[in-house]
């Protein structure tokens, strides 16, 4: 298949582009998105391209954008909402949680809401205690939405085209340090990445690393520094996708390595790879040669000073430490 | 509370019993809807609609076939009015199969999509957006329908009202915001929850038009809906309006002390302008229907929502397997705990 080099910004923008151009229900509206082409660029010329209405600046009220989306997706729209941080969602849980996710369970299959809600979550560089939640975990607690979390330009593509083309209400939460990673995107309308499914983005025989989003570049990191330092073979598992969760694949290279270590920027208590650890400890047991070991954000407000900030983020050093106690 | 307008009588005698009985038949159903609550056989929360008749019934006469209507909680009224099967509305709300949503909505969340009546929900203020969401698609897509987006007096004081306002006054949504103004906010009265006991004002900083209608008089609230109707769908722009109706029942019911809010010569009051009564002295008046006529007309609806329980309570409960259908479209969810 023929590919292009783009970087993650560029592949969520060009599966925007793509299906907004294939399908006229499809539109996007989000607090300065169109005129200011976006606080992270990830829409910059398309408010040129499709103009007002397709491209919708909205008053900063995350509720309404929400709301109104949901409304229109009722009725046959397909809106992608962007919020300008995943952060910022949390003001319209009510919104997400208490209606877009409850319709089609509510009106026992009457309705649907197709309806994409994205926009980078996690850590960026000292945006401190408000700005930088990682939220995916939240959302992959509630039946009804789904949540995927790409961690490359391929992926992103791939899986935000298959967002839009879902008649469920999905959570894409992209990173907003990934948006400059570069990588190779194929050059195809069609290429749809279902949900659901891990990728093993490194092989590996000796432990398992399971990340999603920022994360599996850290992983990617350790695991080199393992096979280089002490020739530790380190495989990488790319849940891509939360809810649905690909347990299949986890499991199988659990099997294999007998070893797992599950990485997430999110708070380290009650966070998604604690559930994902549960998971491992229920049905892989008997495959285990060590406790599953745990890699999360540290259990306080995002702070502000660099140095405080980086404390904060799991790097490789803190997983490579977590791979040690496994007994590698 | 305003004055109903001068009354002229320019209905014809069909639609002046056909109003007469579409009230009737809410305020017998909903009747049915407490009893049954009593007897146990409806569970959750259940807000009935009576002595609000005229409002819905005034309304949603006045609507076309392809309008959409949503609401809150308060919502069998508008579920039986926009065409759904009785029978379904009240299995619903007994939690049975045989109910509009299978049985997984109840009484707060009963829809009609086909008929485009889009509920039923249980979030004070928190489907306001999602009307002016349906106004919107129905102008992305160059249509012509009205949304009518009923909320109470309560859901007023909401942010997100405040926020879809904005929204609608800012795009032109055709999304009429009709605030039904029963006096209470659950158990508070509107003096003590409003800093501005006149609602419809809220709609004026967004350059939206607003005013105050009575809600008793049915054939008052017809004409200014159709007025109000036709200008929301013609100018294809919002309309704020706060229609005076009064709560007969309390708030659920499970609301078993109303003496914590107001006091029976109040409701007494009130139901002097019950408007059930107002309409049949109309027709008393005017000589559509005599009395014999009328009695009549109560028995038959009597039989009709005992009809329409009997079968209602045949349904059977849900089958066990159906809480996992209808998470997704098209994914199954993990079975078990």
């Amino acid at each position: 298949m023929a590919t292009k080099e783009m970087t993650y910004r560029e592949a969520v923008r060009q599966a925007m582009v793509d299906e907004m151009e294939r399908d006229p229900n499809v539109f996007l509206m989000g607090e300065d998105i169109g005129r200011y082409q976006g606080t992270f660029r990830v829409t910059a010329g398309l408010f040129n391209q499709f103009k007002q209405v397709r491209v919708l600046d909205t008053p900063i009220t995350e509720p309404a954008i929400v709301g109104l989306a949901t409304g229109a997706a009722m009725v046959g729209l397909r809106p992608i909402v962007e919020m300008m941080t995943m952060s910022f969602s949390i003001l319209a849980l009510d919104q997400i949680i208490n209606h877009s996710a409850k319709v089609h369970y509510m009106t026992a299959g009457a309705a649907c809401v197709p309806i994409v809600i994205r926009g980078p979550g996690g850590a960026a560089n000292q945006l401190s205690a408000q700005h930088s939640h990682s939220m995916e975990g939240w959302y992959a607690h509630v039946p009804g939405l789904k949540v995927v979390a790409p961690a490359f330009p391929a992926d992103a593509y791939g899986m935000l085209k298959t967002a839009v083309r879902d008649d469920n209400p999905v959570i894409f939460t992209e990173h907003p340090t990934l948006y400059g990673v570069k990588g190779q995107v194929p050059d195809d309308k069609e290429f749809l990445i279902p949900f659901g499914k891990a990728n093993i983005v490194r092989q590996g025989t000796d432990i398992t690393l399971i990340a999603y989003s920022k994360m599996v570049h850290v992983c990617l990191e350790a695991a080199e520094r393992l096979a280089n330092e002490s020739g530790v073979r380190a495989e990488v598992v790319d849940v891509r996708s939360l809810l649905p969760l690909d347990v299949a694949t986890i499991y199988s290279s659990v099997r294999k390595t007998h070893r797992a270590v599950v990485v997430y920027e999110d708070w380290r208590s009650g966070g998604f790879g604690a559930e994902i650890a549960a998971r491992i400890g229920e049905d892989c047991f008997d495959d285990l040669d060590a406790p599953v070991g745990r890699v999360g954000g540290l259990n306080v407000p995002m702070p502000y000073a660099r140095v405080l900030e980086l404390q904060c983020i799991p790097n490789a050093d803190d997983v490579i430490a977590a791979v040690r106690k496994t007994g590698v | 509370m305003a004055q109903p307008a001068e009354l002229t009588i320019d209905e014809s005698p069909a639609v002046l019993e056909e109003l007469y009985r579409q009230m009737l038949f809410i305020r017998h159903f909903e009747e049915k809807c407490n009893q049954v609550y009593r007897m146990g056989k409806a569970g959750g929360y259940l807000h009935v609609y009576i002595g609000m008749e005229a409002t819905a019934v005034g309304w949603l006469s006045m609507l076309r076939k392809d309008d959409y209507v949503i609401t809150a909680y308060r919502d069998h009224a508008q579920a039986l009015l926009m065409g759904n099967d009785p029978v379904a509305v009240m299995a619903e709300i007994m939690g049975r199969q045989g109910g509009t949503s299978r049985g997984k909505g109840g009484s707060m969340h009963l829809y009609d999509i086909p008929n485009n009546f889009f509920g039923g929900w249980g979030i004070v203020g928190g489907h306001i957006p999602l009307g002016a969401g349906l106004a919107f698609a129905s102008k992305y897509k160059g249509e012509d329908r009205v949304t009518l987006n009923f909320l109470g007096d309560g859901a007023s004081n909401a942010g997100v009202f405040y926020e879809t306002l904005n929204m609608a006054g800012l795009w032109d949504l055709p999304c009429i915001f009709l605030i039904e103004n029963n006096e209470f906010a659950m158990g508070t009265r509107l003096e003590y929850h409003a800093a501005n006991v006149e609602l419809h004002r809220k709609g004026y900083p967004f350059g939206i038009r607003h005013e105050r209608m009575d809600g008793m008089d049915v054939l008052a609230v017809r004409k200014a809906a159709r007025r109000i109707i036709d200008y929301v769908r013609h100018e294809q722009r919002p309309y704020v309006v706060e229609v005076m109706n009064y709560r007969f029942a309390g708030h659920g019911a499970a609301d078993n002390d109303q003496s914590l809010y107001r006091t029976p010569d109040e409701v007494e009051a009130a139901k002097a302008r019950d408007p059930i009564k107002l309409l049949e002295n109309v027709i008393r008046s005017q000589g559509i229907l005599s009395d014999e006529q009328i009695e009549a007309i109560h028995s038959e609806i009597e039989d009709q929502v005992q009809d329409i329980y009997e079968k209602a309570d045949a349904s059977p409960f849900p089958d066990p397997e159906e809480v996992y259908h209808h998470v997704y479209t098209d994914m199954e969810v993990e079975k078990g705990h």
